[in-house]
């Protein structure tokens, strides 16, 4: 140990080395003329003197390594061997540029996942105490969630004492009709305290007050900063100013920070109040299951304390307001308090951790990779190492400069990793991530270079330790001779990362192959329509021309007639909720002569012709048609399944019932089923089928005013679009039109997730599976050629050729085979983490077990061939000669 | 020339700080003045002395300071501090001691 004083004394020394070395060497100077000096007095001559004096004192230069080897630090001797190990490393610019691209591709890949899953898996969101901040919802009997509706919210709102602030929100998109096209924008209508909630306040104007959000109150907006810029040029006086949203003003009364992330609805850019009506009406949009809560909890409310006392509030809600929950599918079994950050990742939680775990095998791998390449070089340089032990150099001065070439090379890696991990956040982004939450706070950011350095450093110690270890192990004096009889303890790390290899391989391609298998299953899923050569798109009405149903129905009505006139079209229809859209509408439906509680199913409002437009199945009775209107009784269609489960075996033709806010109303009038159509996938390929009923859009209580149009074409679909576009505005020009996308397209999209999932994956395995066969051959190959003396002995004492192939493929085959059994092991484990992704494929799927066993065999049997029977086919006289 | 006996270890710092406790020297100095006091038995190697200076500047037992000599020579002259003469008393007696073992063993042997 050194003194404090000692060290301080060391850095002064360090800071001003020249004058150390002036005053070193002009002290020795003197000594050498003083030893003269005292030659001569013995009555030397001056020549004599000086030669007998330098050959006394020696080599000056070893004095002053000794001093400076009192005086440096260890920090020296690093840099030595640092320029050593650049030396080195460019004597091998082959061996130094695979290394260092193979682990920059690990490292940038595993950085640039981790920048993306870093803010949504492991950052906090942008919110003061954002742990506070929760998600509520309705708990149905089977415990899944459900939307709330705003009798719940104004309900637990008055009772409730677990929170600081709680606000409902649903989705609004207003269209700004100017002297341009229409604008539609994304937006939201919040309560009062939306903001508050989440920890933010607009950065100019005011926040919403109580007076705000009163039913048939002011229209008062607030906007985004982007919106504030792009449409308003960020003139600070809009606040107070006038906007026109839908035909209506709104006065601007706010604007949000720039930095404002609202992670609840990631594209709303204008804000307004949603202005219920507190008196909770039956029969009205109050009890309607649309509405999302957020609330920010008491500072030491815990979320179960907050989830039992609305549960107890929701209980004495569900007497009071029976009627109003029963006309839109019961009292809710209880409530469920999320955490925000949960909510919002835990759908792409699963998929986001399989691309890490994926990234992460890839990484290993590499590893594994250079491990075996350092390892050869160690084998190939034992001789050098041996020589400088002998001359001297302390195991432990070899070992770290071992350390030191693999911790550099991890550097340099570290280094280009960092470029191809910029490169790989940038690719994610374009690629759109489709579903990804908070896809804008993805960037490589200071805590991923940390993960990066950390990750880098820790592969330059593991590479780097691996040879240091075997190096050292070995006897000097076999590696002086230059032996190649390799050791023992060199052939186990040979097989320990063959085995190593081949499981982790394994691991990472029985993993992408279950995705792939499940996303194969999913698209031959038939969605219960024909989705070729169709047309989608969203049609809105806005403004107070619509404000009756009659004139909505008219627009729609005439809609479709220009539609159908443009060349290219079959046919073309409209309906109130699109299959795979991201729509849902579910409303309640009472069978006659059945008192149990009512049943939910989607709400299809649609246009007579739209079941044979999308070419849905007619299993029984009728379709509807241009009879049912207004004035007719009422016709109702209803699924296969719903059917089924309603009626068993009995006909369900002719059979009544009551739907939305008829149901349960004794006043009422019955409508009929006059026919049952096949089932169809409504939110996801992926999720069973759901109860449907299918009402023309005139017999429905009221009318929507947004639909949906789809256009059967003759010819590809995409092409149609703007001629369909224009034949809609030739009946109204300021009506917007949102959404506008193939069928294909929207079936490919719903499953988005699984397939961005899939292509990541798909993309490490291949790499996974490059690595791996390389590195599996390198190894295996490697050993062989290692071997090659003993080959050349054993073909010279009699084996064929056959003998000496058995005898490679054979010892190669185990170490694989053994390598696949471990990995099996992890498969199995890691398969767990993918239940949630996988479709309609077990987790322990054989035919994707077996294919990647059979295909990584095959690579190990061709690594361990192809070096065999070139050794096999050499003279051993040569082979032998050649040691 | 004949064989030189080593110097036990530990003892060269010993000995400069001893011979720097009469006046500040410098290396040649003290080197010629060990050399003497031995009666030419003991030489300090110009390779170890000047590393040893340096130790000992190190641990802040000398001091050094450049000063001109009687023939108007710039040389380093080393001088003890109050630290180096606390640690040649430790030294000193730590030394003692070991003699004393040594010559007891010597004896009875």
């Amino acid at each position: 140990m050194e003194s404090v004083a000692g060290l301080i004394r060391k850095l002064q020394l360090l800071l001003h080395r020249q004058r150390f070395n002036r005053e070193l060497e002009e002290e020795l100077a003197f000594h050498r003329e003083q030893v003269e000096q005292e030659l001569r007095d013995d009555g030397m001559t001056m020549e004599d003197a000086h030669s007998l004096a330098s050959r006394r004192l020696g080599n000056d230069t070893r004095w002053k390594e000794e001093a400076h080897d009192v005086i440096g630090f260890t920090l020296e001797s690093v840099a030595r061997d640092v320029r050593y190990a650049f030396r080195q490393l460019r004597k091998n610019a082959g061996f130094a540029t695979t290394v260092v691209v193979i682990l920059a591709l690990g490292i940038g890949a595993i950085t640039a996942i981790f920048s993306a899953v870093n803010p949504i898996l492991f950052k906090p969101l942008p919110y003061p105490q954002a742990n506070r901040v929760v998600m509520i919802w309705e708990r149905q009997r089977d415990g899944s969630r459900r939307f709330d509706c705003f009798g719940t919210f104004h309900g637990v709102q008055k009772r409730t004492r677990s929170f600081d602030a709680l606000a409902a929100m649903k989705a609004w998109q207003p269209t700004l009709v100017g002297k341009t096209q229409p604008e539609r924008f994304e937006g939201q209508r919040v309560t009062t305290d939306y903001f508050r909630a989440l920890g933010v306040e607009p950065v100019l104007g005011r926040n919403f007050e109580a007076a705000d959000d009163q039913h048939k109150g002011p229209n008062v907006v607030i906007l985004s900063d982007g919106v504030w810029r792009r449409r308003f040029g960020s003139n600070p006086s809009i606040v107070g100013q006038q906007v026109t949203l839908d035909g209506d003003p709104f006065t601007v009364i706010g604007i949000m920070p720039a930095g404002f992330e609202n992670v609840l609805a990631p594209a709303a850019e204008l804000w307004a109040p949603l202005q219920y009506d507190p008196s909770l009406p039956p029969l009205s949009r109050e009890w309607g299951h649309h509405l999302n809560i957020v609330g920010r909890l008491r500072p030491g409310v815990s979320r179960q304390q907050a989830n039992s006392e609305l549960d107890v509030i929701l209980g004495i809600l569900g007497q009071m307001y029976a009627t109003g929950y029963n006309e839109s599918g019961g009292v809710p079994a209880g409530m469920l308090v999320n955490s925000l950050q949960s909510d919002v990742t835990g759908d792409v939680r699963p998929a986001l951790l399989t691309v890490l775990g994926a990234v992460g095998l890839v990484l290993l791998i590499a590893c594994v990779n250079v491990t075996n390449l350092l390892v050869a070089r160690g084998v190939q340089r034992s001789g050098e190492f041996a020589m400088r032990a002998a001359l001297g150099a302390s195991r432990k001065r070899l070992t770290r400069q071992l350390l030191t070439e693999s911790l550099l090379l991890a550097i340099i890696a570290g280094a280009l990793g960092m470029f191809v991990a910029e490169l790989g956040v940038r690719a994610l982004r374009a690629l759109g991530a489709p579903g990804l939450p908070r896809m804008n706070a993805i960037a490589v950011d200071g805590a991923v270079f940390a993960f990066a350095l950390a990750v880098t450093a820790l592969v330059g110690v593991v590479v780097g330790l691996i040879p240091a270890l075997q190096t050292n192990r070995g006897d000097l004096n076999l590696a002086l001779h230059k032996c190649t009889r390799v050791g023992t303890s060199h052939q186990t790390m040979r097989r320990a990362l063959v085995v190593a290899e081949v499981a982790l391989a394994l691991v990472l391609l029985v993993s992408a192959g279950l995705l792939l298998r499940s996303l194969q299953r999913l698209f031959a899923v038939d969605p219960g329509f024909d989705g070729s050569h169709l047309l989608t798109m969203q049609v809105q009405e806005s403004g107070h021309y619509y404000d009756n149903d009659a004139n909505r129905l008219q627009f729609f009505k005439n809609a479709l007639e220009a539609v159908g006139a443009v060349p290219g079209v079959v046919a073309a229809d409209f309906t109130s909720q699109l299959p795979l859209s991201g729509d849902y509408d579910v409303y309640g439906v009472q069978f006659e002569g059945d008192n149990s509680a009512e049943e939910g199913g989607n709400r299809y409002a649609v246009s007579p012709g739209y079941i044979e437009t999308m070419r849905i199945p007619l299993r029984r009775g009728r379709l509807l048609n241009e009879r049912d209107t207004t004035s007719a009784p009422t016709a109702v269609l209803i699924s296969e399944s719903f059917a089924k489960r309603k009626y068993g075996t009995q006909d369900p033709i002719g059979r009544r019932v009551r739907m939305g806010p008829d149901a349960g109303q004794p006043d009422k009038p019955w409508a009929t089923i006059v026919g049952v159509v096949g089932d169809v996938k409504q939110q996801s390929l992926a999720v069973a089928v759901e109860d449907a009923f299918y009402v023309p859009t005139t017999q429905w209580p009221w009318a929507d005013e947004v639909l949906s149009l789809v256009v059967r074409t003759r010819g590809d679909a995409a092409v149609l679009a703007p001629a369909v576009r224009n034949a809609i505005w030739s009946v109204d020009k300021d009506q917007p039109i949102v959404r506008v996308a193939t069928m294909e397209s929207l079936l490919t999209v719903s499953e988005a997730q699984r397939r961005f999932t899939l292509i990541v994956l798909e993309a490490f395995a291949l790499v996974g599976l490059v690595l791996a066969a390389t590195g599996i051959f390198g190894v295996l190959s490697g050993g062989v050629s290692e071997r090659t003396r003993e080959i050349g002995i054993r073909s010279a004492l009699g084996a064929s050729r056959r003998d000496i192939l058995t005898m490679v493929l054979h010892q190669g085959m185990k170490l694989a085979a053994f390598g696949v059994v471990v990995g099996l092991v992890g498969a199995a484990l890691a398969s767990k983490t993918l239940v949630t992704l996988l479709y309609g494929v077990s987790r322990m799927d054989p035919v994707t077990y077996l294919g990647v066993i059979g295909l990584l065999l095959a690579v190990a049997a061709v690594a361990c061939w192809l070096p065999a029977s070139r050794a096999a086919r050499v003279d051993p006289a040569i082979t032998l000669r050649a040691e | 020339m004949a064989a030189k006996p080593d110097l036990m270890p530990g003892t060269l710092d010993l000995l400069i700080l001893k011979t720097l406790t009469r006046s500040p020297m410098h290396g040649y100095g003290i080197a010629l003045s060990i050399k003497r006091l031995s009666d030419e038995i003991l030489t300090v190697e110009e390779g170890s002395l000047y590393p040893a200076l340096q130790r000992l500047l190190l641990k802040g037992w000398v001091r050094a300071e450049w000063k001109l000599t009687e023939t108007n020579r710039r040389a380093r002259y080393y001088t003890l501090t109050a630290a180096g003469r606390k640690q040649l008393g430790i030294e000193l007696s730590e030394y003692e001691q070991l003699i004393t073992a040594i010559g007891r063993v010597l004896e009875s042997a």
